[in-house]
């Protein structure tokens, strides 16, 4: 078993239109909450993370500058992540197959944690 | 005061105060019992300023439901890693992923009901003393105040606050509320319908409070009989036919006092004053109970009422039905009381001499001696005998037993009629 990072990629206008109405919106949480129901009734969920906002900030280079998040525009902003335990990375992936984002345009990338050793 | 807005807002306060905890208290869990109970204060007040400014929205039980789960949002928020909510949300809690939908399922209709019934059930724990058990539903399901149910029960402000404290620390020590589909659900359902039966007595027979307050335990004991109909786990037999006997009494609330605010008994009320659409509703109920092989006091109580119900006049009473019906009470539910009505049913069928018989039969008549209507039962039956001097001297002992200004006045009033 080992930890997976799942990184929730999706273009802004995906994640717009999927969320359009107040009535949308709770469905497309609804479908979150049960898809993490599940991996946690399955016990792969080690934590569930946090979705993200777009907006933010980009802190670059030596020289330390800081610049608003070129969010809007990017076609492919990471909107959330979680982690999970699977067997392997094929494991991993293959659960990832359930996750609503994929449903809106957008992707799932799957990342094992790296074990840093001296 | 009557209809002021005041008077508006605190009957909706009270009726929205049990859903809004019973939806904290499954986001919080049991333990945070008085961290839901500050949110629903903190939504009363919220309400109180603004609707002073604009006006009571158009729908405002939606509107305090909503500030409440606003409300219940930024404590989530603010408090999570500090605070341990509901152990079976606690994880779906610590994120943004699922907390809205979370707290937004909890205030759902079907959930509130359930969580209600959860908290109905959890304050009928068995360590509990049933007194504690209705002040603590009056408390947190009815919203009353600790002065409210202390001037319902003739008690002290402060003895009420201790009683409602102390249980409240039995509730908050459990770690969940209690789950209906738990192994003790059927015992623990009875303790429910005998809280609920004591409370509507309470209002119905109460020696102590003023009648605007009795009347409201009366309506809040069936508005939550009510509730224990709307699940299908809780709609028993037994709920129905307890329901049945709150609805035929309810139905003669209002004849029980005259004017002036005279105990009128049985024989002197004003029967076409009775309450039909209640006595619809509670044959309606009693038919619908004669289900299962259950039978319960409640469905000979109610039975008994529906007799009375449908009689034009004492006269006229099914008496002999009545007293078959006492019998079965009394092999279901002895108890003096029973026995003593049982008698008073076989004074109506077969005379007072036989009623005195009855009475002389009683077991354990020690049980009634300081009940000041085992007295008056005495004194009614000699009365019809033509034994003024007997009469006279049970009614005189019944009235040195009056518990209440309105049981004196009425016993006085035997006393003279008695000759």
């Amino acid at each position: 078993m080992a930890d997976f990072v799942y990184l929730y990629r999706n273009a802004q206008p995906n994640r717009d239109a999927a969320m359009a109405t107040p009535e949308q919106r709770q469905k497309v949480m609804e479908r979150w909450m049960s898809w993490f129901r599940d991996l946690e009734a399955k016990g792969h969920i080690k934590s569930m993370g946090q979705p993200l906002d777009p907006t933010g900030k980009v802190v670059r280079g030596n020289a330390k500058t800081i610049t608003d998040g070129p969010f809007v525009e990017a076609k492919d902003i990471i909107g959330g992540f979680s982690i999970v335990v699977a067997n392997d990375a094929a494991h991993a992936a293959e659960l990832a197959k359930g996750c609503p984002a994929l449903d809106m345009g957008g992707s799932v990338e799957v990342r094992p944690v790296m074990q840093m050793n001296i | 005061m009557e209809g002021s807005p005041a008077d508006l807002h605190e009957h909706l306060f009270r009726h929205e105060a049990g859903r809004m905890i019973a939806s904290l208290t499954r986001l919080f869990g049991v333990h945070n019992l008085s961290l839901a109970e500050d949110v629903v204060q903190d939504a009363f007040c919220r309400a109180l300023e603004v609707w002073k400014v604009h006006g009571p929205p158009p729908n405002p039980s939606a509107w305090l439901h909503t500030t409440a789960r606003n409300r219940a949002l930024d404590v989530i928020r603010r408090e999570r890693t500090a605070r341990t909510f509901a152990p079976e949300l606690a994880r779906l809690l610590e994120t943004e992923w699922t907390t809205a939908v979370v707290v937004e399922e909890a205030f759902a209709g079907d959930v509130v009901l359930g969580e209600q019934l959860r908290m109905m059930f959890s304050c009928c724990h068995p360590d509990l003393p049933e007194p504690a058990q209705i002040a603590l539903i009056l408390n947190i399901l009815c919203g009353f105040g600790a002065g409210e149910i202390a001037a319902a029960f003739f008690s002290s402000r402060a003895a009420i606050e201790k009683r409602i404290t102390r249980s409240k620390a039995v509730l908050a020590a459990s770690t969940s509320l209690f789950d209906l589909t738990n192994a003790d659900f059927s015992a623990r359902l009875s303790a429910v319908h005998r809280s609920l039966y004591l409370l509507f007595s309470e209002g119905y027979h109460g020696t102590s409070a003023k009648g605007a307050v009795r009347a409201e335990l009366c309506e809040e004991a069936m508005r939550l009989a009510a509730l224990l109909r709307e699940h299908p786990t809780t709609n028993t037999p037994a709920t129905r036919a307890l329901s049945a006997l709150m609805a035929f009494h309810a139905a003669r609330l209002s004849t029980r006092r005259d004017d002036a605010g005279e105990l009128q008994p049985l024989w002197e009320q004003d029967r076409a004053e009775w309450n039909r659409d209640l006595i619809l509703h509670g044959q309606e109920l009693l038919e619908s109970s004669a289900v299962g092989d259950e039978l319960t006091s409640y469905h000979l109580e109610a039975a008994i009422a529906a007799v009375h119900s449908r009689s034009a006049s004492v006269a006229e009473t099914d008496w002999r039905g009545i007293v078959t019906m006492y019998d079965r009470l009394m092999s279901v539910a002895p108890s003096a009381v029973v026995a003593l009505n049982r008698a008073i049913a076989i004074g109506q069928r077969d005379g007072p001499a036989a009623g005195l018989a009855a009475i002389a039969a009683i077991e354990d008549p020690d049980r009634l001696e300081s009940y000041p209507f085992f007295h008056a039962a005495l004194g009614e039956m000699e009365h019809r005998l033509g034994h003024a001097d007997l009469a006279r001297e049970h009614f005189g002992r019944a009235l040195g037993l009056a518990r209440s200004e309105a049981e004196r006045r009425f016993l006085e009033r035997r006393v003279r009629a008695s000759g």
